[in-house]
Parts: C-alpha cells; sequence; structure tokens
C-alpha cells in the first residue's frame, strides 16, 4: 500500500548539511501495522515526518498504492493519511477548543455532517461530549492524546502515522491510549506506522519492525523473530537486551 | 545507623482552593543502599526528594516530625548551613542535562566551582574534575572538560552532570530521573556508573523513576508512592509479590515484548487508595 524506496533526507542549514535518512526502503501492506524503532538521532521519526511530506527528501521514491506522492501533499493525500504527534501539550493549539481541534480538517476537506461527525470522533476515543468545548489545559495528558487520535480520525483515513504516542504519557495511560489504537485499527481495518524508542510497545502493537540507526536501516524483523530473540545484527540485540533493564551481571 | 532519617514528610503548596498537599506523611530510612522511588506524575516522588534537599520550591513548604541525614536535623537549616551541605555531602542529579547545566559556562570550570566553593585550590580542583570525568566514562576527558553543554550530547551531558554531583564524594545523592532522557543503551551505562559509585565509595542513593521495571531490576528497595503517599514499600526482588492494587496494577499495564495479552489490563483507580 505505501511503498518507500531508498528515501533520503537532507536538512541543509546555510553550508552545514545533516544527512538525517540514508537510504531507507521498507513496504507497508494494507491493515497491516508497522513498526520503526531506534534511538534519539537514529531518524526514525523523520521518516514519518517524510511521509507526510513534512521534511525535505533529498532522494528515494514514496509511493501510495502505486502512485508517487505529489510534492507538496495535496489535500486529497492528507485525505488518507493522517499523522498523531509525540507531544499532546504541544500538538494541540493552546487557545482552540477541541471542538475547533476537530472542526478545522472537517472545514478544510468539505466534509458535511460535521455536527455528528465531531460527536462520534469524541464518543470513538472514549470522551463524551462534556470535553467538546474544553480546551487543551482543562484535560489530562491521556485526554489530550485521545482528543490528537480523534482529529487524525475524523476524516476517516487508511493510514495513521503514529510518532512516539504515548511516550509523553504514564504508564497506566499508556496502556489506555494503546487498547484505544488498538481496538480502532480492529474496528475499521486501519493501517499504522508507529514510530517508538520502546521495544516492547512495538512488539505490542506492530507485525512487523525496522530496526534504524544512524538514519540507516539496520534489519527488519517479524514480531514472532523479536519474540524469539531472533535479532541478526549486534545493534538489535542490544536493544533487546537493553529493554530488559538493568542486571548485575553487566557491571561485572 | 542510617544515613537518612525521614517522619512524616509533608509538602505543601498554596493554591486559590486552598493549600494543596503533594506529599502527605512520607517516612522512610535510608543506609548505603540504592533505595528507589516509583510513582506517575504527580505522585510527590520528585517532592519528596527536593524537600530532603531542601529545595521545596517558592511558595511550597515541607514539614517533617523528623529529616534527619548523618545525624543532622535539616529543619530550619539557615542558608550558610545548606551551602555547607549542598553539593558537598548530599547532591542531586536532574532529569535533563540541557536544564541543568550552565549554558553558558565550560563543564570543567561547572565541574571546578564546586570543588573551589568547598574550599579546594586550582589546581586540585582541576585535578579531581578530569579524574571525576574518567569515572564516568567519558573517554576524553580534556575535550569535555573545555566543552560546553551544548557541545555535548544528551548522555554526555547527562554522564558531565553525574561527575559534577559526584566530584565531591557526597555521601547522599538523589537522581531525579536521571536516566528518562536517554536512549536504552545509555541509560544502561549510566546506571552502571551509579551503581559503581555505590558500591565502592558506600554512597546512598535515591533513584526516583516513573519506571517501575528499570527500578526494580536497579535498587535494593523500592517505594511506590501514589497522591503524595506511600503504599507500598518492598525489596525490588519480591516485586513480583507485591501486594497493593496499586503496584500491581502498575507492572501489568506494561506491554511486553513477549505477552501477547490484547487489551492490555487497564489501572482502575480506587479512591480508597488516596486515602
Amino acid at each position: 500500500m505505501l511503498d518507500v524506496k531508498d528515501l533520503e533526507v537532507t536538512f541543509t542549514r546555510g553550508v552545514e548539511q545533516v544527512h538525517a535518512v540514508r537510504g531507507v526502503s521498507f513496504r507497508v501492506e494494507k491493515g497491516e501495522s508497522y513498526g520503526i524503532v531506534g534511538e534519539s538521532g537514529s531518524g526514525k521519526s523523520t521518516v514519518l515526518r517524510a511521509i507526510c511530506g513534512l521534511a525535505p527528501t533529498s532522494g528515494g521514491e514514496i509511493s501510495f498504492d502505486g502512485n508517487p506522492l505529489p510534492v507538496p501533499r495535496d489535500a486529497a493525500f492528507y485525505r488518507r493519511v493522517q499523522m498523531v504527534f509525540q507531544d499532546p501539550y504541544a500538538s494541540l493549539h493552546p487557545r482552540h477548543t477541541v471542538d475547533s481541534v476537530l472542526s478545522e480538517p472537517l472545514a478544510i476537506q468539505g466534509f458535511d455532517d460535521r455536527e455528528q461527525r465531531i460527536e462520534r470522533a469524541l464518543e470513538e476515543v472514549g470522551l463524551g461530549q462534556g470535553f467538546r468545548f474544553r480546551y487543551p489545559h482543562q484535560l489530562s495528558g491521556g485526554q489530550r492524546q485521545r482528543v490528537a487520535v480523534a482529529r487524525a480520525l475524523i476524516l476517516e483515513p487508511e493510514i495513521l502515522l503514529l510518532d512516539e504516542p504515548t511516550s509523553a504519557l504514564d504508564a497506566s495511560i499508556q496502556a489506555e491510549v494503546l487498547n484505544l489504537l488498538d481496538r480502532l485499527r480492529a474496528e475499521r481495518g486501519l493501517t499504522y506506522i508507529l514510530v517508538s524508542h520502546d521495544l516492547a510497545v512495538v512488539s505490542h502493537m506492530c507485525e512487523r519492525l525496522l530496526v534504524m540507526q544512524h538514519g540507516q536501516a539496520v534489519e527488519e524483523l517479524a514480531r514472532d523473530a523479536l519474540r524469539a530473540r531472533a535479532a541478526q545484527t549486534d545493534y538489535t540485540r542490544r536493544l533487546l537486551q537493553a529493554s530488559v533493564g538493568y542486571s548485575r551481571e553487566d557491571a561485572a | 545507623m542510617s544515613l537518612l532519617n525521614v517522619e512524616n514528610l509533608r509538602v505543601t503548596f498554596p493554591t486559590r482552593q486552598g493549600p494543596a498537599e503533594v506529599v502527605r506523611g512520607v517516612s522512610f530510612t535510608l543506609g548505603r543502599e540504592r533505595l528507589g522511588i516509583v510513582g506517575e506524575s504527580g505522585s510527590g516522588k520528585s517532592q519528596t526528594g527536593r524537600a530532603i534537599l531542601g529545595l521545596t520550591p517558592h511558595p511550597g513548604t515541607a514539614t517533617a516530625d523528623r529529616l534527619e541525614f548523618d545525624g543532622i536535623d535539616l529543619r530550619g537549616l539557615s542558608s550558610r548551613q545548606w551551602r555547607g551541605l549542598r553539593g558537598k555531602r548530599m547532591s542531586m542529579v536532574m532529569q535533563d542535562p540541557k536544564f541543568s547545566l550552565n549554558p553558558v559556562m565550560a563543564v570543567g570550570k561547572q565541574l571546578m566551582e564546586v570543588l573551589r566553593t568547598h574550599g579546594a585550590s586550582r589546581a586540585e580542583a582541576r585535578r579531581a574534575a578530569l579524574e571525576m570525568l574518567e569515572a564516568v566514562q567519558i573517554r576524553d576527558p580534556e575535550r569535555v572538560f573545555r566543552a560546553y553543554p551544548h557541545e555535548l550530547s544528551g548522555g554526555m551531558g547527562q554522564r558531565a552532570m553525574i561527575a559534577m554531583m559526584l566530584v565531591s564524594a557526597p555521601d547522599l545523592l538523589i537522581a531525579d530521573e536521571p536516566t528518562s532522557a536517554l536512549d536504552v543503551t545509555i541509560q544502561i551505562e549510566v546506571l552502571r556508573i551509579l551503581d559503581r559509585l555505590v558500591q565502592e565509595r558506600g554512597m546512598g542513593l535515591i533513584f526516583i523513576s516513573h519506571d517501575l521495571r528499570l527500578v526494580s531490576s536497579f535498587c535494593d528497595r523500592v517505594l511506590v508512592m501514589y497522591a503524595g503517599r506511600v503504599v507500598e514499600e518492598l525489596r525490588a526482588s519480591d516485586l513480583s509479590q507485591a501486594r497493593h492494587p496499586y503496584t500491581q496494577g502498575l507492572l501489568n499495564c506494561l506491554p511486553a515484548i513477549d505477552g501477547d495479552r490484547r487489551p492490555l489490563p487497564t489501572l482502575d483507580r480506587d479512591a480508597s487508595w488516596a486515602e
């Protein structure tokens, strides 16, 4: 469904160049949930932003259903692909109510039945109508992230790009948001691309995953291979080991 | 004898709706060991750590029936007395090196400042600072010594921060989410440094974190905080036998690489936990 081929992203500032993504390729099928794992600076978020048209691609090709994506992305693209960002504290406008956050994409895309769509979107993410006219500062972190998910889903997209959707949240709230994402995917047959530094989250949510380091794809593996600890590269093995926690043997 | 004695510690902030108590009667003792304090945001874990160092931000106030460090009563110390303790005998590592190092002062100078304040000569301070940078596994201490904080990566910055806090060889270190801003592989390295210091120097360590799994694999003993209270205290190795429903809930709601529970169990908060 979505095909990324030899993607390169270079940020240029003056004479300085940062080569953030160096030739990454992967393919995501319809209805699949695909994970991208890596540490900070590995370029994992940049890949998502490049798909969305938010990062300057300097090489490679991204195609959607076989057609290369237009630059800049058009409204039709955003109708089908939406993104949820990491920090719900930063990604919602502090002076817009939940209602206006949800109305804006509907207005841009020229949807009808806006009233019902907003009501339904709030119900679906487990927020009642009572939240409709609140401002972000009147919501908790988990509620904000639910609003961000509602905003992405209100256009009934096919693909959801999730950039660390739970890393700013407490563990118990993370569980709620992950369950919500899981349920919505099952109900709507959504396709996910989820970026996270947390192997456990990716293993819970995704059938296949790509490990990135220094802007390059290190290896791609299936969930079963991850669970069997059948990593091919040292780097993935190190990540797996670190995710267990600290062990005294490490100190020796 | 224990290093730190805390009895009935309370931290209160005045609000428009009247005083809000964010730490409500916390008591514990600390020996020369690794004690973890775990809780979610707003549980009062950071305020507990700050109150021990007398760093409760204005206009909050901290009171306790007993707050003793190595036989010294910490309640009602003068600013001068605090200066003699903080940095020298007890210190704190904060979460994010970007905000806790001075951005316009070279790292080495900041390290030396700690020692100079407590009476070391320039040459002594320089030597000790370089040694400390080496001790926290910085490969090129001379370069880091001259570098400004923005020239260092997150992991390096956090190591420099830890070096600064340890250069005066404190007896007590309070580490507030020292590794949360770091990548997992670097996280383990930083923990290894702290671990070694506890074992070699017999330092007391309070490790504050939201990450129950990490804390239980690293610390000897864990306090679980909820709504300003300690709801459970247990040996880290006995975590799987936690009795309080909040601790159990926190453990259960984490996704695991091997687990495939769908939906994940969520935490049903009981009003009685906050009582």
